[in-house]
């Protein structure tokens, strides 16, 4: 699998990307956002965590604008794999990938702490090595992960099976408790938990290795 | 010309910092205050000169940056 890893001033979660995308195997490009193309031969996109331009004017909002993220945009619309984690989520539904938007934490604190997720579907690329309703540990670390919706969207979500996973104790507000959402064409996937973080054994745990592994096993077959 | 935006989460979303400013005000004795909403105002200086093509243009910068219309209405002031 051919990967790269989007790089914004104020990324701060991109090489724990690569370090994950790597240990799974893919070959891994580091592309900073000034840049108009992606690399040649590309399978998936990560969007990794961080303060993108200092969350000015809202999170995730400039970074959406710049160059590469047109050519993200577009590589999506042809088929691409494109994952957003944290301010990566937030990117993708400023793009417009993703419907909904991630506002500040219903407690208005910075929380940063291991959470329980429940594994909504195992029908995407990023799902398939876990179980369905599987429970897994996850890190989270954001002060605007409150995913809003309209309820009656939040609800088509959960019909078209495009909710990946949900807080099992919500802990910033979400609706519907929903931490990470599917694309329509299930290969665009957005969720504020880092599952980077916790896919090596010296990171204290390594829930988020089967996410990798899956991705990597699903790629590699299309 | 100048053009003021306001941008304000529209009214079905929730507004977690506006609620804290509400008990905050509560708490230094303000009781009679029953809602707060926080927005931004951002204010532009533009070299048009025409009012109406300035509103179209300001329009515009406000469906594509300014605001996220998924979750923020916006109006806009030109002087």
């Amino acid at each position: 699998m051919r990967a790269a890893v989007i790089q914004f001033p104020g990324s701060n979660c991109d090489r724990d990307m690569a370090v994950a995308l790597k240990a799974a195997g893919a070959d891994v490009t580091m592309v900073w956002h000034k840049n108009t193309d992606l690399p040649d031969g590309l399978d998936f996109v990560a969007i990794p965590g961080g303060f993108s331009f200092g969350d000015y004017l809202r999170v995730g909002a400039i970074a959406a604008r710049s160059p590469i993220c047109q050519s993200v945009v577009a590589f999506a619309n042809r088929g691409g794999y494109v994952f957003g984690v944290c301010n990566g989520f937030q990117v993708l539904t400023e793009t417009g990938l993703l419907p909904g938007a991630l506002l500040r934490n219903a407690g208005l604190k910075y929380i940063c702490k291991h959470v329980e997720l429940n594994v909504e579907t195992t029908q995407s690329a990023y799902t398939s090595a876990y179980k369905a309703d599987q429970s897994i540990t996850i890190p989270i670390a954001h002060h605007d992960g409150n995913y809003n919706l309209d309820d009656a969207n939040a609800q088509a979500l959960f019909d078209q099976d495009r909710v990946a996973f949900t807080y099992a104790d919500n802990p910033n507000g979400s609706v519907r408790s929903i931490a990470g959402v599917l694309s329509e064409n299930r290969r665009v996937l957005g969720m504020m938990p880092h599952p980077e973080r916790l896919a090596d054994p010296a990171q204290g745990g390594t829930d988020g290795q089967p996410f990798f592994a899956g991705l990597m096993d699903q790629i590699a077959t299309v | 010309m100048k053009a003021r935006v306001y941008v304000m989460l529209k009214s079905g979303v929730l507004d977690p910092q506006g609620e804290a400013v509400r008990h905050a005000l509560g708490a230094l004795g303000f009781d009679g205050v029953q809602g707060v909403r926080q927005g931004k105002v951002i204010e532009l200086d533009l070299a048009a000169t025409d009012k109406a093509a300035a509103e179209v243009e300001v329009k515009e910068m406000c469906e594509k940056l300014l605001a996220n219309t998924v979750i923020e209405s916006y109006q806009i002031e030109l002087s």
